[in-house]
């Protein structure tokens, strides 16, 4: 609990910040991930570059039918925006799930999908949504794929030097509904398994259909097999209950003392079953 | 001169909220942690990461060569210091040497091996990890059956059997009880590991005054004063310069009854550098290496008449006690075999403990210690037996619930329960539920495929530790009261409240007795400087022996305030009153605190009576106390994922005397969360080679707030006719009576798949694999 030597600075703006993760500081967010893994000493960067205060990410807006957050949004701000609720009401629900108030306080959505738990709730939802995420240097910025971004248990496509500085999800159309159902580790409270469902009917049929899973395997991911299986059907129970079936088809599940990958499986295919009709009863 | 009295009549039985608690709910308190002193250095100790390693040698020099490193202290260095106690003896108890630091040889993960004395713990915690041990890793056993079995690792060397001790009680014809039995139900039952987990975790600062030759020690305890008559005995220190303060303990729960090689280790070190030093136990400390709760692997055997008479009861413990005894290691499975008869009246019991010693941190006492085992079983045998007869549990439980008229009632176990009415709490229990119509609606929701569940445990304890005989350090307990000149009362307890509200009830009783205002009292406790030698709070005892002794001592008070009473009313007929000595003749009357102002004044004193208004009493119970209760808890399982949801939790206990009834429910609701903590979350889990998965609080799951049900807490009162104020114990009633019922509650919910007993924790995985597995 007791952390080795840092330094930290707090700059005033991105470019400071930039310029100095760019010779190897490592970015504080909200800290909900980083300190506990300092204080136990699992992490021991050399030098804290303090993003979590920056006005320059810290923002919710929509432009040209999509939304825009900027990484330093606090899940409570994700949770609260009442633009995020109207228009795309999939991600405030997936951040109330997220931890307790205090980390909701304090925790970011940058600092969540940097970090890249294999557990936390907001890949699935920003799968499902396939997001866009933007990822700045000090000289670069470029742009991702939610799908693209998450590679493995804890990593994911930001280089050196980079750091998550938006993420772009899409204004929900009318005639679409969406759903976050998580089993919750008892103890942690992150995500057993956790299914984000979006759907979408048009003329007494499914026209859309995506789902994003977290918690089952070292990386969150689309479950394209089980889209696809719903897409174009009624959405009756039995097609619904069919294409969960679907969503750990062939997935690597993880397993450890909360749940046995088997489990992992059978929990990954309720939950989408439970996703899909929660998020099918939502569409209009 | 007779003054208007405004008080309320009486304070006893009010809902007196906490007087502890603003210091509490706004940070105010002073925990160790808080504790600052000019000089202070910072210890952090150095841990063997192997379950059982020998150590070849230990290089400390890298770690001294840091600025800011003061001293390290390996197991050489400190070998004059005695070793961590045991309080607890059996006959032919195998005790391990038990040193403050590893010497050659660490026996679990977490093992103390070296301190590092430091200007500033960041300083400190750097040093300790350049400590470098060469290891010679050996294998280690964690599991107690695999201890037992030929082969396999000794935990310690000069016994390869792992066994600490065998310990058997029998009493009556169990032989004749089986023989004539017309059905017998087997089952093992486990009551796994759990980590206490309060919310301070350990602490202590050691502060040596050379020039005093006076050792000031101050840890999170809860026996101040036996912490004190141990540590200088450790120490080799004279008692009387040992000062030992208590100060805000921020939880215990059984884990700070006990003398830890730490507070032995900063004594050495402050002495030995001269200087106040801090040492703060880690998380992920307390979960490695202070102690651990159960850890039973229980068989037990039920005999029994058609009608559901039970007549015999045999028990076979597996007690998991890990690498060293602590305080009472040993002890806390005797006191399952003392309970194992619960409310039942059966004479035949056959118990016998198998002690196994493992390469763990040792277990002792938690909530409950020994009875929460106890209950557990015998409550989940005889809803085995219930089932076998196709009986209610209900029914079967009143058949054989020792009877109001048979008090003081004798147990197969040498215990003499106290006073009780054991179907009073069941029945109401029952009817809060509505016990019939919850029956027809689980028979309407089976019939949906649904799996609800009603279950209920009775259950008894023993509280109120205890007479001396049967108490490892004495069973008494103390209290001083002083009526200052000012008229302001103090009490000193010799309990050592942490979170129990004695603060509040202690001064309830006082305020009572004396018929002064509760604001003019203060209750005082845990600091042996100030406070007259006691006992400690645990095992439900602080009121009703301390308590007790608190109202002896007030008796005492009162009669010198008669005494000076009459004198000053020049009268020889007084009663005292509502704070006012009063002669029953004139009416004229003398408050209490003038009396007390002229009882230090002295100018005048009555017949053979001392100037001043102290009393000091130690009382010295008679017996235990045994409080009751029974619990009926809902459940409903999910058949897709098996989790677990606690619909109802209705809880009846009788502790006696009610003092305040939102102290009493708090702990009542404490003791349920832990309750359920067990049943259905927690536990601590070693892999093959000793090392401890839930490590964490990431992992090792403490029940939130949100995953408690309402508690609808409820009582009947019965009073204790062992001490004068009726008072029993309420502390672990609630974690002993839960667990049982929760699970039997669950085994009901499945009983139509054909499950008839579930181990804890009750966790989604295990119950989905229960209803495959069924289907
Ligand atoms: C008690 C507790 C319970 C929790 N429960 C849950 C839960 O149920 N579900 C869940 O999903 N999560 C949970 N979390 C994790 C929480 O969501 C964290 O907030 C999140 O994982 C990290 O966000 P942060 O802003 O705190 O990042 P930090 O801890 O500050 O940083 C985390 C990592 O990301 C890096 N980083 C931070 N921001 C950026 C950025 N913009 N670009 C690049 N790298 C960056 C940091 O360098 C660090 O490596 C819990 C945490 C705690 C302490």
């Amino acid at each position: 609990m007791i952390p080795q030597t840092f330094d930290y600075t707090a700059p005033a703006t991105l470019d400071q910040a930039l310029a100095l993760i760019a010779q190897g500081a490592k970015p504080l967010a909200g800290g909900m991930s980083l300190i506990p893994m300092m204080k136990l000493r699992l992490a021991a960067p050399e030098h804290l570059v303090d993003i979590g205060r920056l006005k320059e990410l810290n923002y919710i807006r929509e432009d040209a039918g999509a939304l825009h957050l900027g990484a330093g949004c606090t899940h409570y701000e994700v949770e609260t925006s009442p633009l995020l609720r109207g228009k795309c009401p999939l991600l405030s629900e997936t951040a109330a799930h997220i931890g307790d108030v205090q980390v909701r306080n304090m925790g970011t959505i940058g600092g969540s999908i940097a970090h890249a738990d294999p557990s936390a709730d907001y890949p699935a939802a920003l799968q499902a949504l396939e997001a866009k995420i933007v990822l700045r240097g000090a000289q670069s910025q470029r742009t991702v794929a939610a799908s693209a971004f998450f590679l493995d248990t804890f990593a994911t496509a930001l280089e050196p030097g980079e750091i998550v500085s938006e993420i772009i999800v899409p204004v929900e159309e009318a005639g679409a509904g969406a759903s976050y159902q998580k089993m919750a580790q008892p103890a942690s409270g992150f995500a057993i398994v956790g299914v984000a469902a979006r759907l979408r009917r048009s003329g007494g049929k499914i026209a859309m259909a995506r789902i994003g899973v977290t918690g089952l395997a070292g990386r969150s991911f689309r479950a394209t097999a089980a889209e696809k299986a719903l897409e174009n059907t009624a959405g009756s129970a039995a097609e619904i209950q069919a294409a969960a079936a679907l969503v750990a088809q062939g997935v690597e599940a993880n397993s450890d003392l909360h749940a046995s990958a088997e489990y992992r499986k059978h929990l990954a295919a309720v939950y989408a079953g439970r996703a899909l009709f929660a998020a099918l009863a939502r569409t209009a | 001169m007779a003054t208007t009295i405004t008080r309320p009549k009486t304070l006893i039985g009010k809902a007196i909220r906490r007087r502890e608690d603003p210091r509490l709910i706004t940070g105010t308190a002073t925990y160790v942690e808080d504790i600052k002193m000019p000089g202070m250095h910072y210890a952090v100790v150095v841990r063997s990461p192997h379950a059982a390693a020998k150590i070849r040698s230990i290089d400390t020099s890298k770690a001294a060569a840091r600025p800011g490193v003061v001293a390290i202290f390996t197991g050489q260095d400190v070998s004059k210091v005695g070793p961590v106690p045991c309080g607890a003896s059996l006959p032919g108890l195998r005790v391990p040497n038990h040193t403050i630091l590893a010497t050659d040889r660490v026996y679990y993960a977490g093992h103390p091996v070296a301190v590092v004395v430091a200007t500033d713990r960041y300083i400190a915690a750097d040093a300790a990890d350049d400590v470098e041990v060469d290891w010679e890793v050996l294998k280690a056993v964690a599991d107690p059956l695999k201890a037992l079995e030929p082969g396999a690792p000794a935990v310690h060397p000069q016994w390869p059997d792992n066994k600490a001790f065998d310990f058997h009680q029998e009493h009556g014809d169990i032989d004749k009880a089986f023989a004539e039995a017309d059905v017998i139900v087997k089952q093992r039952i486990l009551s796994q590991r759990l980590i206490p987990t309060p919310m301070e975790t350990r602490g202590v600062v050691a502060e040596w005054r050379a020039a005093d030759r006076a050792l000031n020690l101050y840890s999170s305890t809860q026996i101040p004063h036996l912490l004190r008559s141990m540590v200088a005995q450790m120490l080799g220190l004279e008692e009387n310069r040992l000062r030992v303060v208590a100060p805000e303990v921020g939880g215990g729960f059984g884990c700070k009854l006990n003398v830890y090689a730490e507070e032995a280790l900063m004594g050495f070190v402050a002495m030995k550098i001269n200087k106040p030093v801090k040492w703060i136990e880690t998380r992920r400390e307390n979960y490695l290496t202070t102690i651990h709760g159960r850890g039973h692997v229980d068989d037990y055997e039920l005999s029994a008449k058609r009608d559901g008479t039970i007549t015999g009861i045999k028990l076979r413990i597996i007690q998991d006690l890990g690498a060293y005894h602590q305080l009472l290691t040993p002890a806390i499975p005797t006191l399952s075999v003392l309970m194992m008869p619960g409310l039942y009246k059966t004479q035949n019991i056959f118990a016998d403990i198998v002690g196994v010693f493992t390469n763990c941190v040792p277990t002792d006492a938690y909530r409950g210690a020994g009875r929460p085992e106890a209950t557990h079983g015998i409550e989940r045998m005889v809803d085995i037996l219930a089932a076998e007869l196709k009986m209610d549990p209900a029914e079967i439980r009143l058949k054989n619930f020792v009877q109001p008229n048979e008090f003081p009632f004798p147990t197969a176990t040498g215990l003499i329960y106290d006073s009780g009415d054991y179907a009073a709490p069941l029945k109401k229990a029952l009817d809060i539920a509505e016990y019939e119509k919850l029956r027809r609606e689980q028979s309407e929701s089976r019939k949906q495929g649904r799996l609800m569940g009603i279950g209920m445990s009775a259950y008894g304890e023993i509280c109120a530790f205890g007479p001396s005989p049967a108490t490892p350090a004495g069973g008494w307990e103390s209290a001083t009261v002083k009526i200052e000149p000012s008229g302001k009362v103090t009490v000193l307890t010799g309990t050592s409240p942490h979170g129990q509200g004695e603060e509040t009830t202690f001064a309830q009783i006082a305020a009572d007795e004396l018929g002064v205002d509760i604001d003019d009292v203060l209750v005082v406790h845990g600091d042996t400087a100030l406070v007259q030698y006691g006992i400690g709070t645990f095992g439900s005892r602080a009121t009703a022996v301390g308590g007790t002794a608190v109202y002896f001592a007030l008796q005492d008070l009162k009669a010198k305030i008669k005494k000076f009473g009459a004198m000053l009313l020049n009268s020889d007929d007084v009663t005292l009153a509502n704070g006012q000595c009063i002669d029953n003749k004139t009416g004229a009357s003398k408050s209490v605190q003038e009396i007390a102002a002229a009882s230090y004044r002295a100018m005048q004193l009555p017949p053979n009576t001392e100037p001043g208004m102290v009393s000091t009493h130690f009382w010295e119970p008679p017996n235990f106390t045994f409080p009751f209760g029974a619990h009926l808890v809902v459940t409903e399982v999910d058949r897709d994922t098996g989790a677990v949801k606690v619909v109802r939790y209705i809880a009846v206990d009788d502790c006696g005397n009610i003092l305040n009834p939102l102290i009493v429910t708090g702990q009542v609701h404490g003791g349920v969360a832990q309750g359920i903590g067990q049943a259905l979350y927690e536990q601590a889990v070693y892999d093959e080679a000793g090392q401890l998965i839930t490590g964490e609080l990431m992992d090792y799951a403490v029940p939130k707030a949100h995953m408690l049900p309402w508690i609808e807490s409820d009582h009947t009162v019965t009073p204790t006719p062992v001490n004068p104020l009726g008072v029993k114990g309420v502390g672990e009633a609630g974690t002993i009576g839960c667990s049982p019922a929760v699970v039997n509650s669950v085994v009901d919910a499945l009983s139509p798949l054909g499950v008839k007993h579930i181990d804890m924790p009750m966790t989604p995985e295990k119950i989905w694999k229960l209803i495959r597995s069924a289907q």
